[in-house]
């Protein structure tokens, strides 16, 4: 479904990203894992258009998106839910929801979906007329996933969807991830907890230094040694 | 107590005169973030039109509505796209530099086509006095003090509630989330931009019958209108409108009781007082300066 092919990018003169490729087929649920600075919110950054490709394609569903603007990326079916929520904070609950179905092709089943989604975080429903930004970290984050699904994405990424929240929180935003990946949806999930995210992906890259060091199972990526002593601190 | 009550009844109407001018400077800055210095020019450029216009087709003044707000609407959209957005990865001061240069080069180039001279549009009834009673306006300024209201409102209903007006808000206050919604943004600037300019475009028609234009004219309200949009809270519409008719109401008093050569030490003394104690305005929640960067 989606095909990094020998992608490099960076910031300026600055390449962070040296030679990815990377493969996520449909249905399936695919993490990237990696350390502080590694690049995977790079990554995600490039595939998503946020920061141009400098060498390399990028394909979905067989056709070329390497240079498209991230607007035009999110039309073709590909929806991030951005590291740290970055929710419209002076909009309500429900007009972030709104602004999730933006693209044309969920414009239409906006009112289907809409539903889908709420039944999905009750705790959402609860403050759809709230200010965004004064909900706590684990409802803003629960109010981003919402909005990420509203677009009616065929692969949802993730970026850091636990970073900075309660443990039950953390469980909770997992819960919603296999539930997301059980209704049909593609999954890309960039995470520092290495350990649950294994237990919910399907396969998994690791990625250091801007560079993919592995990739398997993730099943097997549990019982690798080096994933051990790196990320599973065991 | 009747002068008190003409007072202010002169106060709010140079108070929605200023807002009218301000509206689209707000706009532009809370959704861009670019402080256009033109904005005056804008309407200067808005004024001189009115005039030729009328002058030539002997048409009523807000006749020109038709033809000018169209018009400055495109002119905006061409000057963030060809002037502001090949800019915006640029350092903001080579923005401001960059609206600053543009209202030289408007400036000096009406100068060059039509001097310095004063031109008077037909006033066309809109400088009929008016008696309320208890004070006195005229025509133009009553039409002023409705279009205010109306345009306030009206952009205020077209932010937040029709499907464009949330993709302007959502790109102002997170523009990385924006484009993950699929909010082309460049394309959200030009049409606020374009907004901006075609409000003040609005401005420019109406007081055509009440001022005379100069090449200079956008200089003199552009600068109150600056007061007023920091005053405002920095990109709040509704901000700008209530800081316009008090600015309106403290050049009405003071120019009464000392003097019009001191209305603008008061206004300006405000300003300072203003960023001294309140920077983020006299509406504003001190956080909101956080997401203009």
């Amino acid at each position: 479904m989606l095909r990094m092919n020998n992608v490099s990018s960076g910031y300026g003169a600055t390449t962070i990203l040296h030679d990815v490729s990377l493969e996520v087929k449909k249905g399936e649920v695919v993490t990237i894992v990696g350390g502080n600075g590694a690049g995977k919110t790079t990554t995600l950054r490039t595939l998503s258009g946020l920061i141009d490709t400098s060498a390399g394609s990028i394909t979905f569903k067989d056709e070329d998106i390497t240079h498209l603007p991230a607007h035009q990326v999110v039309n073709r079916g590909i929806t991030l839910i951005p590291e740290a929520r970055q929710l419209f904070p002076e909009m309500t609950v429900l007009e972030n929801i709104q602004m999730g179905a933006y693209r044309p092709a969920a414009k239409s089943r906006y009112e289907q979906r809409l539903e889908e989604v709420l039944a999905l975080f009750p705790r959402v429903k609860e403050r759809l007329h709230q200010q965004a930004e004064s909900l706590s970290g684990g409802e803003q984050q629960m109010v981003a996933i919402a909005r990420g699904m509203m677009a009616c994405p065929e692969l949802l990424i993730f970026d850091e969807p636990s970073l900075g929240l309660a443990p039950i929180v953390v469980s909770q935003v997992f819960d919603v991830v296999k539930k997301i990946a059980e209704s049909g949806t593609t999954v890309l999930i960039v995470e520092q907890n290495v350990q649950q995210t294994l237990k919910v992906a399907d396969r998994a890259y690791v990625i250091e230094n801007g560079r993919i060091v592995m990739d398997g199972q993730a099943q097997e990526l549990m019982g690798n040694d080096h994933i051990r002593k790196a990320y599973l601190g065991i | 107590m009747e002068l008190i009550f003409s007072l202010i009844v002169n106060g709010l109407m140079l108070g929605s005169l200023y807002a009218m001018v301000s509206v689209g400077l707000t706009l532009i800055f809370g959704i861009t973030k670019v402080i256009n210095f033109a904005h005056g020019e804008f309407m200067m450029i808005g004024m001189m039109l009115t005039y030729i216009i009328t002058t030539y087709l002997g048409i009523h003044p807000y006749l020109t509505l038709v033809f000018i707000v169209p018009l400055l609407f495109v002119l905006g959209i061409l000057v963030q796209k060809y002037l502001i957005e090949p800019l915006r990865n640029s350092d903001e001061h080579v923005q401001i530099f960059a609206t600053v240069g543009l209202s030289i080069a408007m400036i000096n180039l009406v100068l060059m086509i039509a001097g310095s001279d004063n031109f008077n549009t037909p006033s066309s009834g809109m400088r009929h006095t008016l008696d309320l009673g208890l004070a006195t306006v005229l025509t133009g300024q009553v039409v002023i003090m409705l279009c205010s209201i109306f345009m306030v409102g009206g952009l205020h209903l077209f932010l937040t509630r029709t499907q464009m007006g949330r993709a302007i808000r959502a790109t102002a206050q997170n523009r990385n989330a924006a484009q993950l919604m699929g909010i082309n943004v460049s394309r959200i600037n030009m049409v606020t931009f374009g907004i901006g300019i075609a409000c003040v475009g609005i401005a420019a028609v109406l007081l055509s019958p009440l001022y005379p234009v100069n090449a200079q004219t956008g200089q003199s309200f552009v600068l109150i209108a600056f007061v007023i949009v920091v005053m405002g809270g920095l990109g709040s519409i509704t901000g700008a409108f209530f800081a316009a008719l008090i600015i309106g109401l403290v050049d009405s008093f003071t120019g009464f009781y000392l003097g019009s050569s001191l209305k603008g030490v008061a206004v300006f003394g405000i300003f300072l007082m203003i960023l001294i104690f309140r920077p983020s305005g006299l509406f504003g929640k001190a956080r909101k300066l956080a997401h203009v960067s």
